[in-house]
Protein backbone atom coordinates (compact mmCIF):
# COMPACT_ATOMS: atom_id res chain seq x y z
CA UNK A 1 0.00 0.00 0.00
CA UNK A 2 1.36 2.77 -1.06
CA UNK A 3 0.97 6.21 1.54
CA UNK A 4 1.36 9.90 1.30
CA UNK A 5 0.94 12.24 4.46
CA UNK A 6 0.12 16.13 3.47
CA UNK A 7 1.79 18.63 5.59
CA UNK A 8 0.44 21.68 5.89
CA UNK A 9 1.76 25.06 8.00
CA UNK A 10 0.73 23.55 11.37
CA UNK A 11 -0.20 20.02 10.91
CA UNK A 12 1.47 18.15 14.43
CA UNK A 13 0.42 14.64 13.89
CA UNK A 14 2.50 14.25 10.05
CA UNK A 15 5.17 12.13 11.50
CA UNK A 16 2.86 10.17 13.79
CA UNK A 17 1.27 9.02 10.42
CA UNK A 18 4.07 9.10 8.85
CA UNK A 19 5.98 6.91 11.53
CA UNK A 20 2.63 4.65 11.63
CA UNK A 21 2.38 3.74 8.08
CA UNK A 22 6.03 3.67 7.10
CA UNK A 23 7.39 1.95 10.42
CA UNK A 24 5.03 -0.04 12.24
CA UNK A 25 3.08 -0.58 9.46
CA UNK A 26 6.24 -0.99 6.90
CA UNK A 27 4.19 0.82 3.67
CA UNK A 28 6.12 2.83 1.14
CA UNK A 29 5.31 6.13 2.61
CA UNK A 30 6.03 9.83 1.39
CA UNK A 31 5.34 13.46 2.54
CA UNK A 32 3.36 15.75 0.40
CA UNK A 33 3.54 19.28 1.08
CA UNK A 34 0.58 21.56 0.74
CA UNK A 35 2.17 23.44 -1.77
CA UNK A 36 2.44 20.88 -4.39
CA UNK A 37 0.27 20.09 -7.50
CA UNK A 38 1.52 16.83 -8.88
CA UNK A 39 -1.41 14.21 -9.64
CA UNK A 40 -1.76 11.45 -6.50
CA UNK A 41 -2.92 8.10 -9.26
CA UNK A 42 0.91 7.06 -7.42
CA UNK A 43 -1.10 6.80 -4.47
CA UNK A 44 -3.34 3.83 -2.61
CA UNK A 45 -4.34 5.97 0.01
CA UNK A 46 -3.76 9.98 1.22
CA UNK A 47 -3.55 10.67 4.93
CA UNK A 48 -4.39 14.32 6.00
CA UNK A 49 -3.18 14.56 9.66
CA UNK A 50 -4.46 16.13 12.57
CA UNK A 51 -3.18 19.75 13.62
CA UNK A 52 -4.14 23.45 12.90
CA UNK A 53 -3.43 24.42 9.83
CA UNK A 54 -3.29 27.87 9.23
CA UNK A 55 -3.88 28.76 13.29
CA UNK A 56 -7.40 27.40 12.97
CA UNK A 57 -8.56 30.72 11.73
CA UNK A 58 -11.64 31.64 10.50
CA UNK A 59 -12.80 28.49 11.24
CA UNK A 60 -10.79 25.01 11.23
CA UNK A 61 -9.90 23.81 8.04
CA UNK A 62 -11.54 26.76 5.91
CA UNK A 63 -8.36 27.79 4.89
CA UNK A 64 -6.38 25.06 4.19
CA UNK A 65 -9.31 23.43 1.48
CA UNK A 66 -7.69 26.09 -0.67
CA UNK A 67 -4.06 25.05 -0.90
CA UNK A 68 -2.84 23.51 -3.95
CA UNK A 69 -2.61 19.93 -2.98
CA UNK A 70 -6.12 19.66 -2.04
CA UNK A 71 -7.16 20.31 -5.69
CA UNK A 72 -5.60 17.02 -6.00
CA UNK A 73 -6.84 15.02 -3.80
CA UNK A 74 -10.52 16.24 -4.84
CA UNK A 75 -9.63 14.52 -8.37
CA UNK A 76 -8.02 11.47 -6.67
CA UNK A 77 -10.98 10.93 -4.40
CA UNK A 78 -13.56 11.15 -7.64
CA UNK A 79 -11.78 8.52 -8.97
CA UNK A 80 -12.14 6.41 -6.21
CA UNK A 81 -8.50 6.55 -4.20
CA UNK A 82 -8.95 6.46 -0.29
CA UNK A 83 -8.52 9.52 1.95
CA UNK A 84 -8.49 9.42 5.35
CA UNK A 85 -8.96 12.81 7.67
CA UNK A 86 -8.10 12.40 10.96
CA UNK A 87 -9.32 15.11 13.71
CA UNK A 88 -8.09 18.12 11.38
CA UNK A 89 -7.90 16.30 8.33
CA UNK A 90 -11.65 15.50 8.87
CA UNK A 91 -12.59 19.30 9.41
CA UNK A 92 -10.95 19.84 6.34
CA UNK A 93 -12.99 17.67 4.14
CA UNK A 94 -15.98 18.83 5.38
CA UNK A 95 -14.97 22.23 4.31
CA UNK A 96 -13.93 21.11 1.14
CA UNK A 97 -17.37 19.59 0.70
CA UNK A 98 -15.85 15.78 0.38
CA UNK A 99 -17.62 15.05 3.96
CA UNK A 100 -20.85 16.54 4.73
CA UNK A 101 -21.59 18.30 8.18
CA UNK A 102 -19.46 20.44 10.12
CA UNK A 103 -17.60 20.34 13.38
CA UNK A 104 -18.36 23.21 16.06
CA UNK A 105 -16.56 24.02 18.83
CA UNK A 106 -17.17 21.62 21.51
CA UNK A 107 -20.16 21.85 23.67
CA UNK A 108 -18.21 22.49 26.90
CA UNK A 109 -15.83 24.88 24.69
CA UNK A 110 -12.70 22.94 26.29
CA UNK A 111 -10.06 21.69 24.59
CA UNK A 112 -10.30 17.81 24.90
CA UNK A 113 -7.24 15.17 25.03
CA UNK A 114 -8.44 11.71 26.61
CA UNK A 115 -9.31 8.50 25.44
CA UNK A 116 -12.94 7.58 24.14
CA UNK A 117 -14.69 4.45 23.76
CA UNK A 118 -16.05 4.23 20.09
CA UNK A 119 -18.24 1.97 19.16
CA UNK A 120 -17.60 0.47 15.30
CA UNK A 121 -21.72 1.49 13.85
CA UNK A 122 -20.79 0.18 10.44
CA UNK A 123 -17.74 -2.62 9.24
CA UNK A 124 -18.95 -2.23 5.32
CA UNK A 125 -16.12 0.26 4.46
CA UNK A 126 -12.25 -0.13 3.69
CA UNK A 127 -11.29 1.90 7.50
CA UNK A 128 -13.47 -0.31 9.35
CA UNK A 129 -13.38 -3.69 7.30
CA UNK A 130 -11.10 -5.27 9.40
CA UNK A 131 -13.89 -4.76 12.72
CA UNK A 132 -17.11 -6.80 13.84
CA UNK A 133 -19.78 -4.05 14.44
CA UNK A 134 -20.93 -3.34 17.86
CA UNK A 135 -16.92 -3.67 18.53
CA UNK A 136 -15.79 -1.33 21.36
CA UNK A 137 -12.43 0.39 20.75
CA UNK A 138 -10.65 2.82 23.16
CA UNK A 139 -8.73 5.98 21.25
CA UNK A 140 -7.55 9.01 22.02
CA UNK A 141 -9.60 12.01 21.18
CA UNK A 142 -7.40 15.55 21.46
CA UNK A 143 -9.45 18.43 19.87
CA UNK A 144 -11.17 21.63 20.73
CA UNK A 145 -13.71 21.32 17.68
CA UNK A 146 -15.06 17.89 17.23
CA UNK A 147 -18.61 19.06 17.78
CA UNK A 148 -19.91 17.25 14.71
CA UNK A 149 -23.39 19.20 12.96
CA UNK A 150 -25.13 18.03 10.33
CA UNK A 151 -29.11 19.01 9.70
CA UNK A 152 -32.09 15.95 10.49
CA UNK A 153 -32.06 15.43 6.67
CA UNK A 154 -28.47 14.77 6.20
CA UNK A 155 -28.35 12.33 9.49
CA UNK A 156 -31.18 10.32 8.37
CA UNK A 157 -29.00 10.25 4.97
CA UNK A 158 -26.00 9.18 6.83
CA UNK A 159 -27.45 6.71 9.22
CA UNK A 160 -29.61 5.06 6.03
CA UNK A 161 -26.49 4.46 4.11
CA UNK A 162 -24.81 2.98 6.59
CA UNK A 163 -22.07 5.73 6.46
CA UNK A 164 -21.73 6.45 10.27
CA UNK A 165 -18.52 4.54 10.84
CA UNK A 166 -18.01 5.55 14.86
CA UNK A 167 -20.14 6.55 17.95
CA UNK A 168 -18.96 7.51 20.95
CA UNK A 169 -20.01 5.17 23.55
CA UNK A 170 -19.39 4.03 27.00
CA UNK A 171 -16.98 1.10 27.83
CA UNK A 172 -20.39 -1.41 26.99
CA UNK A 173 -20.88 0.09 23.94
CA UNK A 174 -23.68 1.81 24.82
CA UNK A 175 -24.33 4.84 22.77
CA UNK A 176 -25.30 7.40 25.67
CA UNK A 177 -24.97 10.87 26.38
CA UNK A 178 -22.90 10.82 29.25
CA UNK A 179 -20.47 9.30 26.52
CA UNK A 180 -20.78 11.59 24.18
CA UNK A 181 -17.71 14.28 25.03
CA UNK A 182 -18.13 17.23 22.64
CA UNK A 183 -21.69 17.28 21.92
CA UNK A 184 -21.74 15.47 18.07
CA UNK A 185 -25.45 14.83 16.50
CA UNK A 186 -26.32 11.59 17.11
CA UNK A 187 -22.41 10.67 18.72
CA UNK A 188 -20.63 10.69 15.55
CA UNK A 189 -16.99 10.06 15.39
CA UNK A 190 -16.67 9.14 12.50
CA UNK A 191 -17.71 8.74 8.76
CA UNK A 192 -17.79 7.90 5.38
CA UNK A 193 -18.80 9.54 1.98
CA UNK A 194 -21.56 8.10 -0.35
CA UNK A 195 -18.48 6.45 -2.74
CA UNK A 196 -17.03 4.92 0.77
CA UNK A 197 -13.81 6.30 -0.15
CA UNK A 198 -13.27 9.07 1.62
CA UNK A 199 -13.27 8.75 5.49
CA UNK A 200 -13.30 11.28 8.41
CA UNK A 201 -12.97 10.71 12.17
CA UNK A 202 -11.41 12.79 15.28
CA UNK A 203 -10.20 10.44 17.23
CA UNK A 204 -6.78 9.46 16.78
CA UNK A 205 -5.65 5.78 15.24
CA UNK A 206 -2.09 6.91 14.61
CA UNK A 207 -1.43 7.56 18.69
CA UNK A 208 -3.00 3.47 19.43
CA UNK A 209 -1.50 1.45 16.54
CA UNK A 210 1.60 -0.15 18.24
CA UNK A 211 2.00 -1.87 21.64
CA UNK A 212 5.10 0.75 22.92
CA UNK A 213 2.47 3.84 22.72
CA UNK A 214 -1.87 3.68 22.70
CA UNK A 215 -2.13 3.19 26.98
CA UNK A 216 -2.56 -0.59 26.16
CA UNK A 217 -4.92 0.30 23.36
CA UNK A 218 -3.75 -0.69 19.91
CA UNK A 219 -6.94 -0.44 18.50
CA UNK A 220 -6.16 2.26 15.79
CA UNK A 221 -4.45 -0.28 14.09
CA UNK A 222 -7.19 -1.84 12.93
CA UNK A 223 -7.89 0.64 10.67
CA UNK A 224 -4.16 0.07 8.95
CA UNK A 225 -5.50 -3.37 9.27
CA UNK A 226 -8.39 -2.80 7.03
CA UNK A 227 -6.87 -0.08 4.61
CA UNK A 228 -4.08 -2.90 4.07
CA UNK A 229 -6.92 -5.49 3.63
CA UNK A 230 -8.93 -3.07 0.82
CA UNK A 231 -6.20 -2.52 -0.98
CA UNK A 232 -4.64 -6.02 -1.24
CA UNK A 233 -8.10 -7.00 -2.23
CA UNK A 234 -7.92 -3.97 -5.08
CA UNK A 235 -4.41 -5.11 -6.47
CA UNK A 236 -5.44 -8.78 -6.73
CA UNK A 237 -8.40 -7.19 -8.48
CA UNK A 238 -6.72 -5.36 -10.99
CA UNK A 239 -3.97 -8.13 -11.08
CA UNK A 240 -6.39 -10.88 -12.43
CA UNK A 241 -8.25 -8.29 -14.95
CA UNK A 242 -4.60 -7.37 -16.03
CA UNK A 243 -4.31 -10.79 -16.69
CA UNK A 244 -7.60 -11.68 -18.27
CA UNK A 245 -7.17 -9.34 -20.93
CA UNK A 246 -3.40 -10.71 -22.17
CA UNK A 247 -5.60 -14.21 -21.67
CA UNK A 248 -7.47 -12.24 -24.92
CA UNK A 249 -5.21 -10.51 -26.48
CA UNK B 1 -12.35 51.97 -2.33
CA UNK B 2 -15.09 50.72 -0.30
CA UNK B 3 -15.60 50.12 3.29
CA UNK B 4 -16.92 46.44 3.68
CA UNK B 5 -18.41 44.78 6.98
CA UNK B 6 -19.19 40.82 7.04
CA UNK B 7 -21.00 39.56 9.89
CA UNK B 8 -21.57 35.92 10.13
CA UNK B 9 -23.59 34.02 12.31
CA UNK B 10 -24.14 30.89 13.66
CA UNK B 11 -27.87 30.12 11.50
CA UNK B 12 -30.84 29.33 13.30
CA UNK B 13 -31.15 26.58 15.22
CA UNK B 14 -27.71 25.57 15.33
CA UNK B 15 -26.46 25.24 19.42
CA UNK B 16 -24.06 28.20 19.69
CA UNK B 17 -21.55 26.99 23.09
CA UNK B 18 -19.71 29.94 23.36
CA UNK B 19 -23.30 32.00 23.15
CA UNK B 20 -24.92 30.04 25.77
CA UNK B 21 -21.96 30.16 28.34
CA UNK B 22 -21.79 34.33 28.15
CA UNK B 23 -25.40 33.99 28.01
CA UNK B 24 -24.88 32.12 31.23
CA UNK B 25 -22.52 34.68 32.62
CA UNK B 26 -24.89 37.54 32.25
CA UNK B 27 -27.93 35.85 33.99
CA UNK B 28 -25.61 35.27 37.05
CA UNK B 29 -24.72 38.90 36.93
CA UNK B 30 -28.22 39.64 37.74
CA UNK B 31 -28.57 40.96 34.28
CA UNK B 32 -32.69 39.22 33.81
CA UNK B 33 -34.37 38.11 30.61
CA UNK B 34 -31.50 37.98 28.76
CA UNK B 35 -32.12 35.27 25.68
CA UNK B 36 -30.60 33.50 22.27
CA UNK B 37 -27.37 34.88 23.16
CA UNK B 38 -24.74 34.12 20.02
CA UNK B 39 -21.49 34.88 19.00
CA UNK B 40 -20.31 35.52 15.67
CA UNK B 41 -18.20 37.24 13.99
CA UNK B 42 -17.56 40.49 12.02
CA UNK B 43 -15.05 40.86 9.54
CA UNK B 44 -14.15 44.65 8.45
CA UNK B 45 -11.82 45.48 5.17
CA UNK B 46 -11.78 48.00 2.10
CA UNK B 47 -12.48 46.79 -1.44
CA UNK B 48 -11.19 48.13 -4.69
CA UNK B 49 -14.21 48.49 -7.01
CA UNK B 50 -15.28 50.38 -9.93
CA UNK B 51 -19.41 50.88 -8.37
CA UNK B 52 -21.12 49.34 -5.53
CA UNK B 53 -22.56 46.32 -7.54
CA UNK B 54 -19.40 45.14 -8.66
CA UNK B 55 -18.15 45.32 -4.42
CA UNK B 56 -21.33 43.48 -3.58
CA UNK B 57 -20.92 40.77 -6.30
CA UNK B 58 -17.66 40.13 -5.16
CA UNK B 59 -18.19 40.37 -1.31
CA UNK B 60 -21.25 37.78 -1.70
CA UNK B 61 -18.52 35.14 -3.55
CA UNK B 62 -16.05 36.09 -1.16
CA UNK B 63 -18.80 34.97 1.86
CA UNK B 64 -19.79 31.75 -0.37
CA UNK B 65 -16.14 30.64 -0.88
CA UNK B 66 -15.20 31.16 2.39
CA UNK B 67 -15.88 33.73 4.74
CA UNK B 68 -18.93 31.79 6.01
CA UNK B 69 -19.45 27.94 5.74
CA UNK B 70 -23.12 27.68 5.10
CA UNK B 71 -23.51 24.28 6.67
CA UNK B 72 -23.91 25.86 9.92
CA UNK B 73 -23.32 29.94 9.41
CA UNK B 74 -25.23 32.81 7.77
CA UNK B 75 -23.55 36.43 6.56
CA UNK B 76 -24.43 39.51 6.43
CA UNK B 77 -22.55 42.25 4.92
CA UNK B 78 -22.82 46.18 4.68
CA UNK B 79 -20.89 48.03 2.16
CA UNK B 80 -19.84 51.95 2.70
CA UNK B 81 -18.14 54.27 0.15
CA UNK B 82 -14.71 55.45 1.63
CA UNK B 83 -14.58 55.94 5.06
CA UNK B 84 -12.08 56.46 7.84
CA UNK B 85 -8.96 53.15 7.32
CA UNK B 86 -8.73 51.72 10.97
Amino acid sequence: MRCAVIRFLGSNCDADCYHVTKRVFHHPTHYLWYEEERDLDDYHLIIIPGGFSYGDYLRTGAIARFAPIMEQVRSFSEKGGLVLGICNGFQILTEMGLLPGALKINRGLRFICKYVYLSVENNKSPVTRSFKVGEVLQMPIAHGEGNYYIDEGGLLELEEEGRILFRYCDEEGEVTQDSNPNGSVGNIAGICNRGRNVFGMMPHPERCAEALLGNGSMDGGGIFNSLQEEVEEINARTKEMGEGRTHKE
Amino acid sequence: MWQVMVEVMPKKGILNPEGSVIQEALLSLGYKGVSHLKVGKTMKFYLEGSSQGQVEEQVQKMCKQLLANPVIEDYTYTILAEGDKG
